[in-house]
């Protein structure tokens, strides 16, 4: 059931070593590896396309921060490790929408892998309170956060792309949006 | 310092932009201030929260530039496990389906309305009534059947009522008719083809060749008028043409047919073998050849045998007569005029009929 890609499926001390050095071929080699999989598990038990890819990429997200914040190990084969928290995923979600019928249709098999996707779940709330404060904060102040604080630009480049005449009333608008972000984002439940 | 200031120095502490100097200031400042302290962990938290979420909104963009050129349509026809067409169909197709069904249902039932079936009871009830009236007939003629002719089962029921045939031998109302008819009999009645019923009494039997005579003591009897057949008391031969009137059922029926032996069941010689269609009821008919004369009496026939009916020879019942004590035989006349020879068979049957009667035997 694994297509063929033009590369070949990547081994995995391949996919751990390029989430590592931040490959972005590793990670397409990846996704195409083992979607095919995945997509067959989502569809046969009562999903679609949309939530394959969701489920997928959920999974994906989940490998990704574990190889990268160091502790990932791998005790099975990576293929596995990833149905299973698909899985796991899925089943949560099918429960959740009161879809689940108690059984489901498996294809491989499969690791008990609760906790990974709990840590991920809390992370997801994290994220999703931070999208709806950036959202809510209207511009300029999402732009100014975004440009300084995820893409690392200075102030100064700041400054220029939005005519501020002097560097410090950018920084006491930044250090303003900053507190309402904040607000907005401890304000949500 | 102001907040504002406090926190452009902890962002310049965490991306390194200090110098040396101002770190370790910054540090000592960070350890002896324990508000400090908790702001710049707090900062440090909230700016990497911001920065992870970055980095999953990139990920996540660049799994979806991957996710892209994957061509899921094709990959579903391959993976999907088809379920049987007639499920797929009905998946596909259900709220037509539906329809279609209900239509189907509703249709129905307006042709089963309009056309009176659902309202219109009488006609159900007409049909079933008319079968309970069949059944009744069945019933009645089944009970004639099994003990018109066959002498075994007569004695078995005690409340029936049974029928056969018999016929005039003299004017003044002596009537013969088989013994297995009115064998266990409490009353014996006969009734003409005009309707009327006589009550008689049996006068004599004669069980080993099946004869008995009754006579009519009816108080509403007069006579039956001149007899039009004789009594043969030679045999007849084999191949003559002969008949039968009895009543196998509620009306006389005539039986056409041949005297086809001149012995009975298992070489009987008291009796004819003849090829008539009988039935239960036709016991004691008169058997009758072309010219008139009455040459035996229909007493048995064979199962399982298509045209072999049984009759008693003419010359027993003369002999029978005969042996009646003159105490009970009266004034038994017999008749020896034939008026029927030269007739044809439709004038025979006109005179016969007032002579042959339905027997009915009462018992308890």
């Amino acid at each position: 059931m694994i297509r063929e890609t033009n590369n070949g499926i990547p081994t995995d001390s391949e996919v751990i070593l390029g989430i590592l050095n931040n490959s972005e071929s590793v990670l397409k080699r990846l996704y195409i590896a083992y979607f095919p999989m995945i997509f067959q598990l989502i569809i046969n038990n009562n999903g679609n396309e949309d939530d394959a890819k969701d489920i997928y990429q959920e999974a994906i997200i989940v490998l990704y921060n574990k190889v990268k914040t160091g502790d990932f190990e791998l005790s099975s084969k990576l293929k596995t490790y990833i149905y299973s928290v698909c899985r796991r995923l899925w089943l949560k979600r099918l429960s959740q929408m009161n879809r689940y019928g108690g059984d489901i249709r498996d294809f491989e098999e499969y690791l008990p892998v609760d906790d990974e996707t709990e840590k991920n779940n809390e992370r997801d709330i994290q994220f999703n309170k931070m999208g709806n404060a950036l959202s809510l904060l209207g511009e300029p102040c999402k732009t100014i956060i975004e440009d300084f604080y995820i893409n690392n630009r200075s102030m100064k480049e700041i400054c220029d792309d939005f005519g501020y005449t002097n560097a410090d009333n950018a920084k006491t608008q930044k250090y303003k949006c900053l507190q309402r972000l904040k607000k907005l984002f401890f304000q949500q439940k | 310092m102001s907040d504002n200031q406090l926190l452009a120095e902890i962002d310049r502490y965490l991306n390194g932009e200090m110098t040396k100097d101002e770190r370790a200031r910054f540090e000592i400042l960070r350890n002896e201030n324990a508000d400090i302290n908790s702001k710049v962990a707090e900062h440090k938290h909230f700016t990497g929260l911001i920065k992870q979420y970055g980095e999953r909104l990139e990920l996540e963009r660049r799994l979806d530039a991957i996710h892209s050129e994957i061509d899921v349509h094709t990959l579903k026809e391959e993976l999907m496990i088809h379920p049987s067409w007639i499920i797929q169909m009905w998946r596909n197709h259900h709220s037509k389906i539906s329809v279609a069904a209900s239509i189907a249902i509703f249709a129905v039932l307006c042709t089963l309305f309009f056309t009176g079936y659902l309202s219109n009871r009488e006609v159900n009830y007409v049909k079933l009534k008319g079968e309970v009236d069949q059944i009744k007939q069945s019933t009645k003629e089944l009970k004639t059947r099994v003990n018109g002719l066959n002498p075994q089962r007569k004695g078995g029921d005690g409340q029936g009522k049974f029928r056969g045939t018999g016929f005039a031998l003299s004017s003044n109302g002596f009537v013969v008719t088989d013994y297995h008819v009115i064998n266990g009999a409490d009353s014996v009645y006969v009734q003409g083809t005009d309707g009327k019923s006589y009550r008689t009494k049996v006068i004599y039997t004669e069980p080993q060749t099946d004869i008995a005579v009754l006579e009519i003591n009816d108080p509403s009897f007069k006579t039956l008028g001149a007899i039009p057949y004789s009594f043969r008391k030679a045999e007849t031969d084999i191949g003559e043409n002969v008949f039968t009137i009895g009543y196998p059922r509620d009306a006389m029926v005539l039986g056409p047919g041949f005297l086809t032996a001149s012995t009975g069941y298992q070489g009987d010689s008291t009796a004819y073998q003849v090829s008539i269609p009988v039935d239960f009821g036709n016991s004691g008919g008169p058997l009758l050849d072309s010219k008139g004369n009455i040459i035996g009496i229909i007493n048995a026939k064979q199962t399982h045998m298509e045209g072999a009916a049984f009759a008693v020879k003419s010359g027993y019942l003369l002999k029978a007569i005969q042996d009646i004590p003159d105490s009970l035989k009266g004034n038994l006349n017999l008749n020896y005029k034939n008026v029927l020879a030269g007739m044809n068979r439709v004038q025979q049957i006109k005179k016969l009929q007032n002579y042959v009667f339905m027997v009915k035997v009462y018992n308890q």
